[in-house]
């Protein structure tokens, strides 16, 4: 297929981008003051230049530079991204350990923000300069002003704490030991708040986005030929307004997918959400250099993803990609 | 005698409040016979399209029928309600628009979009509906319909999409074809194969064909009868040879007048020294290309030479992707030309570094294809015609005289000078590219499609202020125009082009009566209505 030629070449790139995002990560260890040698015996608490040295030489802090830059990338490339001695286990384990949380929260949030966004633009611009339309641009306006943090607490106050119909917090019911369909269905409703919080905002771009674009395609001279074919209005828009005004959203997702793991810290935080943003929190304040770069990783790794999975869907959408002469 | 298949009675057409006329058409009267080819003539704003987009409900919104009736198939459809509207277009009348790069779903199979027309009239099976597009495909004469049918519209060219409209327009066997410009934005062999096809078709399917132009030469090829339209109003009506040989209203015969003849000028040898000289210049473009395939190479430039003297009109005729421009582009060193030598009084455009580029870019200086879209649209016309002269170290006071002088001269006055390019029309702003142009005290003019976007009439006035200027300040302009009329009127010498290649050049005359080359008299032949335009 035409499509593999060119994914495979963003493969090999992808794979030299992250080889220059460890090689940064590994100066940036050791930019840090002193050396992670210095970090540990610090925060072991009692340190003599014996145990410093001793350290050093566990760790192969006495080698050469480039030895050092060679035994890291080696260590990156073999999946193995050092020890948290602030959390006591492999950092990543411990990245493993939260990613499935923090994608199942992300990856909802941004499902409703994108099928929600791309809905409410797609009626509003149907019935422009109508009552309906202004509600939804007034709506949008209103989740696209409501700073993140803010939506979230009142979300909490309102459908957890006042109406009690939703957990506020967490990820599942502590100590409650569900199995199956009951655990997954206590899972989905701590789901719901945060995942609609983090939605709310992009959703409201998607919308205005989709709106402006489609009202502009629908200019097009392709729209008036569908009209004189007699099709329906309908048909018109889903087939042949939607696919062409949805080209500048899918850049856009491609964008937030890219913050998929990494973007969700404020609301893994309001929530007690035990994902990826709170680990990054957390280890921030503790200064836990190996789990903070684990994480640097993961995210840069994440992103690059998503990037080639926007191009591959771009390729889907738009025939002419890849084909430009 | 048979009966009309669309009978138009005092059609009133009415524009928006605010607009500049009250009626888009006021109490237009006419038929189309069944098999017959009815041309509408007229300029921009004339009210021509308007009545064809009425006729198929898709008016602007503001823009309402006032008054009036259009019966076909028994029925008023003006009045129609939006449901029964939607299922007469498209089957009983179809129609194709002047813009086929970006008329065609950019997103869709050319397959699919034929194929909908059958499924927006719950026509056959899915299946059925592909072999139809299959036939209609064959029937428009693509070539290899088993690949267009699956080809996106981006992998077509002009004409072949132009085709693709004119299937799927006629997928359903309409009585009634309207055609609004359908070949304004193609090649002069293009057109006239496009023209061609919708002869071919109205006699295979004896259809009615309303054919909307602004071209007399489309309406000498096509027309059986034509009604002329100025302001909304019909002028003239009549069959088509008696409109174009014995017009009865001014109107008509200033419209025909306008048009650049047949009649070659002989133009005298020119002797002086060369404004401009082209010694074997190359442009090769490269695009695509990757780790596995070689990459595509276009020969924009192909070895070209050429000389332009003090005070001559160069001609340079080409189809589109001929080169023509971007050697008019290379000579500006808008584009760095691979090799050769452009010589403008003396000194190598195509060497200079760009420091040097811009102490000698005044030397030459263009007239753009669009006045719309090449004047600042907020600066005042004095900012557009002394920006350059100041940039190249002219006093302001000077710049400014010079400005109001070159107004006098283009015809516009010195006052309009203090105005914003919106509150001229399309031949005014050409006008002001013409003098913004001389205010550089050029040594050469390049022209390229500058007369190619205005109505015949305006053309005209243009192209004679150009000889006016030629003849009063010796100017030495290169040409560039796909419209052979057009270069017959004004330049001394043409050069055709191909390909890249320059495969022509002489004497006006020589050209135009005695092509030597093959594609030459290809072009010549396919001018419509060129008969016409000789004994005319």
């Amino acid at each position: 297929m035409a499509i593999l030629g060119p994914i495979l070449g963003r493969l090999l790139k992808a794979a030299i981008t992250l080889l220059a995002i460890a090689i940064l990560n590994f100066f940036l260890i050791h930019a840090a003051p002193g050396d992670p040698a210095a970090v540990i015996a610090g925060e072991a608490g009692a340190a003599d230049e014996q145990m410093i040295a001793d350290l050093r030489a566990q760790f192969g802090l006495d080698q050469p530079f480039y030895v050092q830059l060679a035994r890291y990338v080696g260590n990156v490339v073999t999946l193995d991204l050092g020890y948290s001695f602030r959390q006591g286990a492999p950092v990543l384990d411990l990245i493993l350990d939260r990613l499935p949380a923090t994608l199942l929260l992300t990856l909802t949030a941004f499902g409703i923000s994108l099928v929600g966004g791309i809905a409410m633009g797609v009626a509003a611009s149907a019935r422009v300069g109508k009552i309906g339309d202004s509600l939804l641009t007034g709506f949008a306006l209103l989740f696209y002003a409501t700073p993140l943090y803010w939506a979230a607490l009142m979300a909490v106050l309102v459908f957890s704490v006042n109406l009690g119909w939703l957990p506020g917090f967490g990820y599942e019911t502590v100590g409650a030991n569900y199995t199956g369909l009951t655990r997954m269905w206590d899972i989905l409703s701590h789901l719901v708040l945060p995942a609609s919080t983090l939605g709310l905002f992009f959703m409201a771009v998607y919308m205005r986005m989709t709106r402006a674009s489609m009202l502009e395609v629908g200019q097009q001279d392709f729209v008036k030929t569908a009209r004189a074919k007699g099709l329906a209005d309908p048909i018109i828009r889903r087939r042949h307004i939607l696919r062409n005004a949805l080209l500048p959203v899918v850049t856009l997702a491609g964008l937030q997918a890219g913050q998929l793991v990494g973007g969700a810290v404020l609301t893994e935080t309001v929530f007690a959400w035990p994902g990826i943003g709170r680990l990054m929190f957390e280890s921030l304040a503790a200064r836990d250099y190996n789990t903070i770069l684990g994480v640097f990783l993961v995210s840069a790794a994440m992103v690059i993803v998503f990037n080639i999975i926007t191009d591959i869907v771009y390729r889907l959408i738009d025939p002419r990609i890849g084909h430009k002469a | 005698m048979t009966s009309p298949t669309l009978s138009i009675e005092r059609l009133t057409i009415d524009l928006p409040a605010g607009a500049d006329r009250q009626f888009a058409v006021h109490k237009c009267s006419y038929q189309i016979l069944k098999g017959e080819i009815l041309c509408v003539v007229g300029e921009s704003g004339s009210g021509k399209s308007m009545t064809a987009n009425a006729l198929m409900g898709l008016l602007p919104s503001g823009v309402k029928v006032g008054a009036g009736r259009a019966m076909f198939g028994g029925k008023d459809i003006l009045r129609l309600s939006e449901g029964d509207q939607r299922a007469m277009r498209g089957d009983r009348v179809a129609m194709i628009f002047q813009e086929p790069m970006t008329a065609l779903n950019p997103l869709m199979r050319i397959g699919d979009q034929i194929a909908e027309v059958f499924a927006a009239h719950k026509r056959h099976s899915p299946a059925q509906r592909r072999a139809r597009a299959l036939e209609l495909i064959t029937e428009v004469g693509l070539p290899d319909p088993a690949k267009i049918i699956r080809a996106y519209p981006f992998q077509l060219s002009g004409g072949q999409r132009q085709r693709a409209m004119i299937a799927m327009a006629l997928a359903l066997e309409p009585e009634l074809l309207i055609a609004d410009e359908p070949t304004t934005a193609l090649d002069v062999t293009t057109q006239a194969q496009i023209l061609k096809l919708i002869l071919d078709l109205r006699d295979r399917r004896g259809m009615a064909v309303m054919f909307i132009t602004h071209d007399f030469g489309v309406v000498e090829e096509i027309a059986d009868r034509v009604i002329v339209m100025r302001h909304g109003q019909i002028v003239e009506a009549g069959t088509a040879a008696d409109v174009l040989q014995d017009p009865q209203h001014d109107y008509t015969k200033a419209l025909l007048n306008a048009i650049p003849s047949g009649h070659v000028p002989q133009s005298a040898p020119v002797t002086n020294a060369p404004a401009l000289q082209i010694k074997s210049l190359n442009k090769v473009y490269r695009t695509g290309g990757g780790f596995m395939k070689p990459p595509r190479e276009v020969r924009a430039i192909d070895d070209i030479s050429l000389t332009i003297a003090k005070g001559e009109v160069l001609g340079l005729v080409g189809e589109s992707g001929s080169g023509k421009s971007t050697l008019g582009r290379a000579v500006v060193r808008l584009v760095t030309p691979d090799s050769g030598q452009i010589l403008v009084g003396g000194t190598d455009m195509a060497a200079l570094n760009d420091a040097d580029l811009r102490a000698a870019r005044h030397k030459v200086q263009m007239v753009f294809q669009d006045p719309y879209a090449s004047l600042n649209p907020r600066h005042k016309i004095m900012r557009a015609l002394t920006d350059g002269p100041i940039a190249k170290g002219v006093s302001k006071a000077d710049a400014q005289a010079r400005a109001r002088e070159l107004m006098e001269i283009v015809g516009l006055g010195a006052e309009a000078v203090d105005r914003f390019p919106h509150e001229f029309s399309g031949g005014q702003r050409q006008r002001i590219g013409i003098a913004r142009a001389l205010a550089m005290d050029p040594e050469l003019i390049i022209a390229d499609e500058a007369v190619s976007a205005l109505d015949v009439s305006i053309q005209a006035q243009v192209l004679n202020l150009l000889r006016d200027l030629r003849a009063r300040m010796n100017l030495s302009i290169l040409f560039i125009t796909h419209d052979l009329r057009v270069a017959a009127q004004l330049c001394d010498r043409i050069a055709v082009m191909q390909k890249g290649k320059l495969v022509e050049i002489g004497q006006t005359s020589e050209v135009f009566l005695r092509p030597q080359h093959g594609y030459t008299q290809k072009l010549l032949a396919a001018v419509p209505g060129g008969d016409w335009g000789k004994t005319g």
